[in-house]
Order: C-alpha cells, then structure tokens, then sequence
C-alpha cells in the first residue's frame, strides 16, 4: 500500500504546484494592465485622487512579489478586495452566486452522470447496433452545437409551447428549494445534453477497449454469464477510466455554466464574471476567475486520485 | 480534379475503396455555400450589414424576409454579412493559433531538453485555467476589440495545437532519416521545416478542423455573451443575443442564426470525422 500513499501524496502535491502557479497567473494578469487603466475604468470620474485611490487599491507602490503574497493571504483569509463598480465587498457579492452555480452543477451532475453511464455501457455492451450508431451520431452532432441553440431550443420547445417550465429563472434568497429546483431544471437540462454527449462516448470507448482484453475472453469461455464477465472481470479495470471522465466534464461544467446562466439570466457566478468583464470591474473578475480555475484544478486532482485508489493493478502490485 | 483525389494527394496517401462519404459530401456542400455567401455578402443581401431600413422587430415579409431586428435593419442581410465576420475571425484566430502552436511544437520536439522542458510546463500551467474563463479574465483587462478577440483567442488555444503537434512530432523527430539529416549537418530549423513538418500534414489538417470548430464556438459564445465581436457589425453570436428576447413570444428568428453556428461547426465535424477514419 505504500507505493499508492506516495503516488497519492505526489499527485496532490502536484495540484497544489498547479493551483500556485494558476494564482501567480491571475495575479499577474493585473500587473500587465495598460497604464492609463484607472483613467479608462473611471472615465468621467477620473479625478486624481480617485485614479491614486485606484492604483493604491492594486498596490502598485510596492514590489509585484510582495503584492502576490499580501493579495494571497488576503484571499486564503476571504477577504477578496472591493468592487469598483458597487464599492460593496467582493466576497459578500460572489458567495450567493458562488451556492447558486454549485446548486446548478450539483443538479445536471445528477442527470448527466448516471445516464451517461448506462448509456455508455449499452452502447459498449451492443457495440455497432443500430443504438450504438443512433448515440453516436446525436454525440457528434450535439457537441457541434453551441450551447446557447441547444438552450433556446429547449426554452421554445418546454416553456413556450409546452408551458412546463419558466423562460428565465428566477431566484432569491427567499426561494425555497422546489421553487429552485422547478427554475433550474431547463439550465440543467442544457448543461446535460452539452456534456452527456462525451461521457457517453469516453465511457463506450473504455470498456470497449477493454473488452477486447483476452482475459475477458478467458472469462467467457469459462462460461461466465455476459453479465458476470462486465460486472465482475470489465467494470473494476475501468472505472478508473472513466472516473477520469466524469471528472473532467464536471470540470466541463464548471466554464459551461458561463454561457447557460447567461440564457437562463441563472444568477450564478458565470452571470457575474461577465458582467464585471463588460464593466471591467478587476477585483470582481479576478476573485470568479479565481474561483472558477481552483474548482477546475481541484476537481482534475480529486480524479486523479480516485483514478489512482480505483486502479486494482496501482492496488494490488505483483 | 476532383475534391476527393484533391483531398488524397494532399493527404499523401492513397485510399483503396470508398472516397467521400455522404455524410462528408454533405460538409463540403454546406461550407461551400457558406464561404460563397461569406464572399459575395455585398451582392447577395437584400440592405447593407447596419442599414436601418424599417421598424423594431418587424415581423417576417415580403420585404424582410425574416423580419428586422431592434434597430430596424433587415435580418436577412445581417445573417449574411454575419457570414463574413463570424467565419473570418473565426478563421484568422485559427491559423494564428496555428502560426504559434506549430512553430513551439516542432522546436519542443527538435531541440527537446531544456526547451522541451520549458514550453511544456508553461503550456500545462496555461492549460489548467478552463479556456472560456481565461478568456473572460484577458478580455476584462485588455478591452473587447476584434484585434485584442483574435490575439487572446489564438494564444490560448495555440496551447492545445503545441500539446497536439509536438506529440506528433516527438514520434517524427526520432526517425532514422531525420537523424540522417542531422549527420548531413543540417541545422535545426531545416529539420523542422523539411523533415519533420511535411510528415504532420494529415494530423495537422484534422486537428485544424477541429480546432476551428472549438474557435467559432468559442468566439460566437463571447459574442453571445456581448464579449465578442462588437456592434455594428453583424455577428451570429451578438444577433442570437440581440433577438432572444423574441423566443418568449414563440418567434424562431433568434433560433436561424444559432442554426447557423450550429449547421457549419456540424458540416466542418463531419468532414474532420471522415478525414480521421480514412
């Protein structure tokens, strides 16, 4: 077991190298702002004092590393800076958009991940059957679609004409949870079909390759049930694969929710990066894209690690 | 000369049987038409791309066959001259990304050691912010403007075209007449351009339509979100925004452009899928 203790304790060691430099890019974003940024963002409002208030806000009077190293412990503190356009703290506007897109993420993974499997599964176990083409052909041609048609698309056909569901969602603080559940059901359904169509296809091609394996002959010929031999001798080599899947289209989920919360006017955090982004607000922006590339990096890492705990031949070393 | 044995010679392989499928057939067809209406967007639209020629939101007529938009101009014209802007950054982004990607890539795989080394590691850093948030976080600090759009667009996807051609090329650059080219004394950079380059053709060109496709989407979805390209000028992704507030009333006009975007990144798919299997 000790070899999976050290594979285990380096992977995440390499998240957290991952994470810095992620940190160390966002903050440097910021250092390579064209000079005249506070005249620009404050335009009509550019008296001196506000333009040095705005220069001081980003430090710029003190060398670029101690400033990493002051906004980094601000930030692992929670303290995030002031907006530029309301003046109000960063942290108190992202945290309820922050719960609102994970409520959105939490629900499509619950969709997306179980029926994606079993479709894989099907299309792995009746490989080259008309079903088999049928999925693959919607796959290649749902993931040529932008998000935004597949979204309009599902707003025309379920709330308009069929009248089940809201065209925008609307929530506040005061919403109870079917009330969110009921608004967040087309965004989620969008955010399925955008990332069912890969897993679907990373989970056939996994098994596929793996049943290929001549020990999955072996079992067969031992006069195993179709069943035993993908439940008992296929499905453990490849769920490490296709951990690593589901992972990564959850971490898909994550820059999908931009454009989706955009359409459904979600009040997300995807919805607030790009307004900060249209009014240039930089403390905002930073703290979501911030946010938003910490998700991704830990969520890549937690797979590997699950890939890395899943792997009966990491497990169990001859 | 047909599309077909174009297509081979360019590859530089020969195909026994087969030979464009319909599914591929059906690609060509659609860019085809798209890269004419792209071109003669002038001739072929009814009004000019911001010529205010009616009332907000008209619906469809005689006139304006599908209606004009919230400032009056004629919806037909501004799809076609859509055309030109979404698939020309589009494609400019593309071969940008393409110009960087190669370029890092093959020096990656030819000089290998400490540069190898460099490049690779920064490219893995720049890879583990998601792409669209990248985006958004230059855009906040460089401004929206075409030029800044493409030069942001085409970095952070050059990434992806390193990781895709120096993998190619490691596999290139240790073959024995590349290491005969080395003994002649050839420099690094004749290695790269005569030796190794000329062997990527095949897996350049399925990646680039791949590539092209991630990049249209990419930018009519920052257009869509109002990131992208910017008014006046006509564009998928802004129109699709533009006229959303149309579908409430069950009008399909804001679903054509999206159609749009959805039909040729299909088209383009299709044909990538078929470049791959033979």
């Amino acid at each position: 077991m000790g070899n999976v203790w050290q594979l285990m304790l380096w992977r995440i060691l390499l998240g957290l190298l991952t994470l810095f430099a992620v940190s160390v890019l966002i903050f440097s974003g910021v250092q390579f702002l064209p000079g005249d940024f506070a005249t620009e963002v404050l335009g009509q409002a550019a008296t001196p004092e506000a333009i040095d208030a705005i220069r001081r806000s980003l430090g710029f009077d003190v060398p670029a590393y101690m400033r990493y190293f002051a906004w980094i412990s601000d930030v692992a503190r929670g303290h995030f800076g002031t907006a530029f356009a309301s003046g109000r703290d960063v942290a108190e506007l992202v945290a309820p958009r922050l719960a609102n897109t994970m409520f959105l993420a939490a629900m499509t993974a619950a969709f997306a991940v179980p029926l994606s499997l079993t479709l894989g599964l099907l299309c792995a176990v009746f490989r080259d059957s008309w079903f088999d083409r049928a999925v693959s052909f919607v796959t290649l041609v749902s993931i040529s679609f932008p998000e935004f048609f597949v979204a309009y698309v599902l707003v025309l056909w379920l709330a308009v004409d069929a009248g089940l569901f809201p065209v925008l969602s609307d929530i506040s603080s005061q919403s109870t949870l079917a009330e969110r559940i009921f608004v967040s059901v087309l965004p989620a359904l969008t955010l399925t079909l955008g990332v069912l169509a890969h897993m679907t296809r990373m989970t056939k091609v996994s098994l596929v390759n793996l049943l290929d394996n001549q020990y999955i002959e072996t079992a067969r010929l031992k006069g195993n049930p179709e069943i035993v031999v993908l439940f008992r001798h296929a499905l453990p080599n490849a769920w490490a694969p296709i951990t690593n899947v589901v992972a990564l289209n959850l971490a898909y989920l994550i820059t999908g929710v931009v454009v989706v919360e955009s359409v459904f006017v979600y009040p997300g955090l995807g919805q607030l990066m790009v307004d900060s982004v249209q009014i240039r607000d930089i403390p905002v922006v930073q703290t979501c894209a911030l946010i938003f590339a910490a998700t991704y990096v830990v969520v890549n890492l937690i797979a590997d690690v699950v890939s890395v705990v899943t792997n009966p031949r990491i497990l169990h070393p001859k | 000369m047909s599309m077909n044995t174009l297509f081979q010679g360019f590859l530089g392989r020969s195909r026994s049987a087969g030979g464009v499928t319909f599914s591929a057939g059906f690609g060509f067809l659609v860019i085809s038409v798209y890269i004419v209406v792209a071109v003669f967007a002038p001739l072929i639209a009814p009004y000019g791309e911001a010529q205010i020629v009616g009332s907000q939101f008209e619906p469809w007529s005689a006139a304006f066959p599908l209606g004009t938009d919230n400032l009056g101009r004629d919806v037909l014209s501004r799809l076609i001259f859509g055309a030109r802007n979404t698939i020309g950054i589009a494609l400019a982004a593309t071969l940008v990304a393409f110009g960087i990607g190669t370029t890092l890539g093959l020096l990656a795989a030819t000089r290998g050691g400490l540069t190898d080394r460099l490049l690779s590691t920064f490219v893995n850093i720049l890879m583990a912010i998601p792409l669209l948030i990248f985006a958004l976080l230059l855009l906040a600090l460089f401004g929206t403007s075409i030029s800044s759009l493409i030069v942001i667009v085409a970095l952070l996807e050059s990434t992806r075209v390193f990781r895709v051609v120096r993998a190619v090329a490691m596999n290139v650059a240790v073959c024995d007449y590349v290491e005969a080219a080395r003994l002649r004394g050839e420099g690094n950079i004749w290695v790269m351009v005569f030796e190794i380059l000329p062997n990527l053709r095949a897996a350049l060109l399925a990646e680039m339509g791949l590539r092209f496709c991630f990049i249209f989407l990419l930018i009519s979805g920052l257009s869509f979100l109002g990131l992208g390209i910017q008014p006046p000028a006509a564009d998928w992704g802004s129109m699709v925004k533009d006229y959303s507030a149309l579908i409430a009333y069950g009008d399909i006009t804001p679903l054509i452009p999206a159609m749009a975007i959805a039909l040729l990144s299909v088209s383009v798919n299709l044909i990538v899928d078929w470049l791959l299997r033979t």
